[in-house]
């Protein structure tokens, strides 16, 4: 595990703890758990429960921002797979429906892919093209209506449990489990690593960066269906206008809050999860206390523009900023 | 003659496209229509220009949405609870809009942060401000409101080119001539160009991209106001998705995204084109809203794909390899 879960992460787990306990004065039956229905009830089992499609995403995001590059479009790429999870649940069997939506997040992360890593455009670009008309083809797909479904299987997908555990938060867990084992099984986040650090040297030493670049906007394709099934199967149906709106942005910021960095080059999976858990927490936090939630948005803003400064490459404590201010004066 | 091919290519499609409107609806090509057309996007026109210049320099400016929206429940507020009159509510927000345009410009470049991520936290700051303030919808009923709504130029075949729109006009224009004519002009191309070449020739970085946002947000309240006549209304939740608007309108007229190259005109075609393609959809009355968004990704797609061409071809004799990204 020393792999995942780097001496950086302190800070991020401090936050964490600081949130829960800020929480937990909020509202005291914060830690409560109950076991009802063979499923487990309470205010930290739906941090981890609503957290799910972020950290789902985040999962995807923090490998393409590794890369240096970004995916916008995640976002859409959930309301398009969530589309087709929702029109075809009644009709076909689980796998079917699966393998319909994931397959769906394969050809959004080649397109993202193809774009980036073949024709050459900026990642922020490209991505924006599907970002822009995704919502349009999810509203193709559900012929601008709100599709409902009934299938049992796939409500158990967003509502069931397994040993008590929801079914999403496994499925995150799993991805978790997958994705780091893959990656950090093998040198594959060491060469995603290389192509972000620095792509034009990683090609000349013999790394394939076109390969691990579309790799991983399929793999950021593949993981935004997920969240995009589970968020239709959480709700029992499919909102092509709503499902997933400003998610890509809630990804980034869990990603940045994992203490990845922009400019590509390291990432920690497990950070970047954390950092979702840390939003959902807040996100939490400000509901139990109250206050509306729109105030969300205002605090995010501020933990973004903190831990940016925190990240810059230009600052290394107050003497970076005073020797910083004085070059820009001169 | 910077970017001067791109945006013929637009100017044609432009053409070709509202051809063909006309020839599928002959109503289209009436000055009504066009005059509806300026009006319903005077505010996208006039967010464009000023995401033009953050574009060339090399930037993106992806909090101006959320500048619109807090800047139409501010001026409704401020008319209708605070007893402010107009006037002095329209300049207090444009400086507020300015110095929260410069802050952010500050901070990109005192800490050299990704333009994007700086904006983006922006956005948050200024939707979530907004929600602040008022999260219901606040109507606007001063007077100057139902004036400047009921002014208008009669452009011949009874089109109405009204006060937004004339609005709308200017800054494009003026926005194209300070962008052409003027060394600060000249500061932003050299910007989107080479930044360490520019900081060398002696142009001011650090002034120069606290200016370039400054002016980006002072533009996005302006649209701000105009949107706020538009719909005689103050809403936290409007404007949302402006920025991809705008983005796209500068992409499609021929601006390159990794900057140094680019046009105001080429912009304003990038709205016309918008437009055209919501007017399309609205005359035929069968298609639904969602095809603007699903055409307005194709057109994306294919100017992008042609810049990447041309600029492929420009740099053919230093043959670059392995298409990395940067």
């Amino acid at each position: 595990m020393t792999a995942l879960l780097p001496r950086r992460g302190i800070a991020q787990i401090l936050a964490l703890i600081v949130i829960l306990a800020v929480d937990r004065v909020v509202s005291p039956q914060f830690f409560d758990l109950r076991l009802q229905d063979g499923r487990l009830f309470g205010s930290l089992i739906d941090v981890l429960n609503r957290g799910t499609p972020v950290a789902l995403l985040s999962l995807g995001m923090v490998l393409v921002i590794a890369t240096r590059g970004i995916d916008l479009s995640v976002g859409a790429v959930m309301a398009i797979c969530g589309a087709i999870a929702a029109s075809l649940a009644d009709s076909h069997s689980l796998p079917v429906v699966l393998a319909a939506a994931l397959g769906a997040g394969i050809v959004c992360g080649l397109w993202n892919g193809f774009l980036v890593a073949v024709l050459g455009m900026q990642p922020i670009v490209a991505t924006l093209i599907l970002m822009v008309a995704g919502r349009g083809i999810a509203q193709l797909i559900t012929e601008g209506r709100i599709v409902t479904f009934t299938s049992p299987d796939l409500v158990w997908l967003g509502n069931g449990a397994i040993l008590g555990v929801p079914v999403p938060v496994a499925i995150a867990l799993g991805m978790l489990i997958l994705t780091g084992a893959v990656v950090r099984g093998s040198a594959l986040g060491l060469l995603i690593e290389a192509t972000g650090g620095n792509a034009r040297a990683s090609e000349l030493a013999g790394v394939g960066t076109r390969a691990m670049i579309l790799a991983v906007y399929v793999w950021c394709g593949v993981c935004a269906a997920l969240a995009g099934v589970i968020a239709a199967a959480d709700i029992m149906g499919a909102d092509a206008n709503n499902a997933g709106l400003w998610l890509e942005l809630d990804a980034i910021l869990a990603v940045v809050i994992g203490g990845t960095s922009l400019f590509g080059g390291r990432f920690s999976l497990i950070l970047a999860v954390l950092g979702a858990l840390i939003i959902q927490t807040m996100n939490t936090g400000i509901l139990l206390s109250g206050y509306p939630p729109e105030f969300n948005l205002l605090v995010k803003a501020v933990v973004v523009l903190a831990v940016l400064l925190l990240q810059s490459p230009k600052l290394s404590g107050f003497a970076g900023i005073m020797a910083r201010l004085r070059r820009t004066k001169s | 003659m910077k970017g001067l091919p791109p945006v013929l290519i637009t100017a044609i499609v432009l053409v070709a496209g509202f051809a063909a409107c006309a020839v599928q609806f002959p109503n289209i090509a009436s000055t009504r229509v066009v005059g509806n057309l300026l009006t319903d996007n005077a505010f996208l026109g006039i967010v464009a220009t000023g995401m033009t210049f953050v574009i060339i320099s090399g930037g993106i400016d992806l909090s101006v949405g959320s500048v619109i929206g807090f800047t139409t429940v501010f001026v409704a507020l401020a008319i209708e609870h605070w007893g402010v009159p107009p006037l002095v509510a329209f300049v207090a927000i444009l400086a507020l809009s300015a110095v929260f345009g410069a802050a952010m410009g500050a901070i990109i470049h005192v800490f050299d942060l990704p333009p994007f991520i700086v904006t983006l936290a922006g956005m948050f700051l200024a939707r979530g401000a907004s929600f602040l303030l008022s999260t219901e919808s606040v109507p606007i009923s001063a007077p100057v409101y139902s004036t400047v709504s009921d002014f208008a130029l009669r452009m011949p075949g009874g089109g109405r080119l009204t006060a937004i729109a004339i609005v709308m006009l200017v800054i494009v224009v003026g926005g194209a001539l300070l962008l052409q004519l003027t060394r600060f002009g000249a500061n932003v191309y050299a910007l989107g160009g080479n930044r360490a070449t520019a900081s060398l020739m002696g142009v001011a970085v650090g002034k120069m991209t606290v200016k370039i946002y400054m002016l980006s947000s002072l533009l996005a309240g302006l649209a701000g106001i105009v949107f706020s006549f538009y719909t005689s209304a103050g809403y936290s939740l409007s404007a949302v998705g402006v920025e991809l608007d705008s983005i796209a309108a500068v992409v499609i007229g021929g601006t390159l995204l990794t900057g140094g190259q680019g046009s105001v005109i080429g912009t304003f075609l990038g709205v016309l084109i918008q437009g055209m393609i919501q007017t399309y959809i609205n005359f035929d009355g069968t298609l639904s809203s969602w095809w603007t968004k699903i055409a307005t990704g194709i057109l994306l797609f294919a100017f992008i794909a042609l810049q990447q061409g041309l600029v492929a071809l420009a740099r053919r004799p230093a043959a670059k390899p392995g298409g990395a990204v940067s």
